[in-house]
């Protein structure tokens, strides 16, 4: 496997760390003029999310990971994994368990398209697209003509996710949501 | 991956008016002082052997000569000038440091560069101020010694304390296998760099002075309070590295041994051996005047005229654009 050298260092690099596959978020270099360099790089671990800080001496190398982001259509799950198929035209299919889907379990929406984080060829995580449009299965009954008032209600959605919506949404419609902040954006026209 | 590079410069046009008026300030600064513009060369035959400066390799081929590297300073064309009896002489040079890049530093940049007959560090210090705090407006540096900066702030006596005190201080950063390839100095590096540098000159700007005489580099060396100390000086202000300067080493037989030390260092650390220079040897055995010398990044003193943390604020076109 390559390795990377503190020269090569810098935001966004997979590797490895004590074992587990991070990503580098932030690399900083300092140096005395006349003195010994040192890299303090912050790095995301994949495997647990937590973020580290580390220092390496200038010409200290680390192991590159085998992580690449494949974008892949979501199909189904079977209830123990959760199946995708890359859309590069190739059909081959990767099965992500529960720890690799994680939250985004309630983004799935089939046939939409998400970022699968592959480590050694095996999902690691699945990362929504920033907005997924969604149906609304459940909410107390809508007051139509209420468009301009404030106030919200909790809507289940058709993955199971609980967003918090305007009074006049009413179950049926399909509703922009924000994976990331988890918030409603607004409604989208239904034919 | 395949992203397009950026065409657009990285500084703004008012930083460029920033720089182009900066250059006009250090011309006009050096003309009044009857200090004498010198150009040297960025490509020359010889890298320097500092263990912690990595030049960048040329491909030269001309006139039989091969190779070569862009300079890290134009320090020693630029004293072969004063051995030839150019008198004190000032020096805007690209220079080229390989590895170096981060929000402090760009491979090349620029650095004014400037040597004092007859000067000795205090002298020298006294117009680093002038010209940096008459740029700025900035208040009258004070001097702090490198044993008093690194006790006051980390704690530590930098002239006594063991080894291995020192490499278990540094245990916060490094895991005791990276410390194994750490001599004393690189320890004492990693707490000036995390520790000590970030505080200095917050207040008002701080030159700091009389460095363990093993980071002497190419200054002279003396006694002070028991402790062999280096007549080098450096200048912070808001925790930036401004300036490197140095009562100058004059006499030949000690720069050889240092340079000699320099490339034992270079072997235990698995660096390539650098030839010596012997042009700048042998101006040093013809005699090199007695002066004071200082390099100065013009582009961090920029950074502190428009107020950035990154130098790519202030530079045309940083590595990655360029």
């Amino acid at each position: 496997m390559a390795s990377y050298s503190t020269n090569e260092f810098r935001g966004g690099l997979k590797v490895l760390l004590d074992g587990d596959p991070c990503i580098m978020l932030e690399n900083e270099f300092v140096k005395p003029g006349k003195g010994q360099a040192f890299n303090r790089v912050k790095l995301r671990n994949l495997m647990t999310n937590r973020v580290w800080e580390r220092t390496f001496k200038s010409g200290e190398s680390l192991e590159a990971a085998d992580v690449v982001e494949q974008d892949m259509e979501y199909l189904y799950t079977d209830g123990e994994f959760w199946h995708f198929m890359l859309t590069d035209g190739s059909f081959e299919q990767f099965a992500a368990d529960a720890k690799a889907v994680g939250d985004t379990v309630k983004w799935l929406k089939e046939q939409d398209v998400y970022t699968i984080t592959l480590y050694n060829g095996a999902p690691l995580s699945v990362t929504p697209p920033n907005f997924v449009e969604l149906e609304v299965v459940d909410t107390d009954p809508g007051m139509k003509g209420d468009t301009a008032q404030g106030g919200s209600k909790p809507a289940t959605l058709s993955t199971g996710a609980v967003v918090s919506v305007p009074l006049f949404i009413t179950i049926g419609e399909v509703l922009k949501v924000d994976t990331r902040s988890g918030e409603y954006v607004n409604r989208v026209k239904s034919s | 991956m395949s992203a397009s590079p950026v065409w657009h410069p990285a500084a703004s046009r008012q930083v460029l008016e920033n720089r182009a008026q900066l250059l006009g300030y250090v011309r006009g600064f050096f003309s009044e002082r009857q200090v004498l513009e010198v150009e040297t060369p960025v490509l020359g035959r010889h890298g320097v052997t500092d263990v912690n400066l990595d030049g960048v390799p040329a491909a030269v081929d001309a006139a039989g000569v091969q190779g070569g590297w862009l300079q890290t300073s134009p320090e020693y064309h630029m004293k072969r000038l004063l051995a030839a009896g150019s008198g004190s002489i000032f020096q805007v040079a690209r220079v080229f440091r390989n590895g170096e890049r981060g929000r402090r530093h760009n491979p090349e940049f620029s650095m004014l560069e400037w040597y004092r007959i007859g000067f000795d560090d205090r002298q020298l210090m006294a117009e680093v101020a002038d010209l940096v705090c008459g740029y700025l407006g900035c208040s009258v540096p004070v001097s702090l010694s490198y044993r008093e900066a690194v006790m006051s702030v980390a704690g530590i006596d930098p002239m006594t304390i063991p080894d291995e005190e020192l490499k278990q201080y540094c245990e916060q950063w490094l895991e005791p296998e990276q410390l194994a390839g750490l001599g004393r100095d690189g320890c004492l590096d990693l707490v000036m760099s995390f520790v000590v540098e970030p505080e200095l000159g917050r207040q008002e700007p701080v030159f700091l002075t009389r460095y363990p005489a093993s980071q002497a580099a190419l200054a002279r060396t003396s006694e002070d309070a028991g402790f062999e100390v280096a007549h080098r000086f450096e200048l912070y202000i808001n925790g930036l590295e401004l300036c490197n300067g140095y009562w100058e080493l004059t006499d030949p037989d000690e720069q050889r041994k240092r340079f000699q030390a320099d490339n034992r260092l270079r072997r235990a650390s698995g660096k390539p051996e650098m030839v010596v220079d012997q042009a700048f040897l042998s101006a040093l055995d013809e005699g090199l005047p007695a002066c004071s010398g200082v390099a100065l990044g013009l582009d961090r003193l920029l950074m502190l005229k428009v107020g950035t943390a990154d130098i790519q604020d202030v530079l045309a076109f940083p590595l990655e654009r360029a």
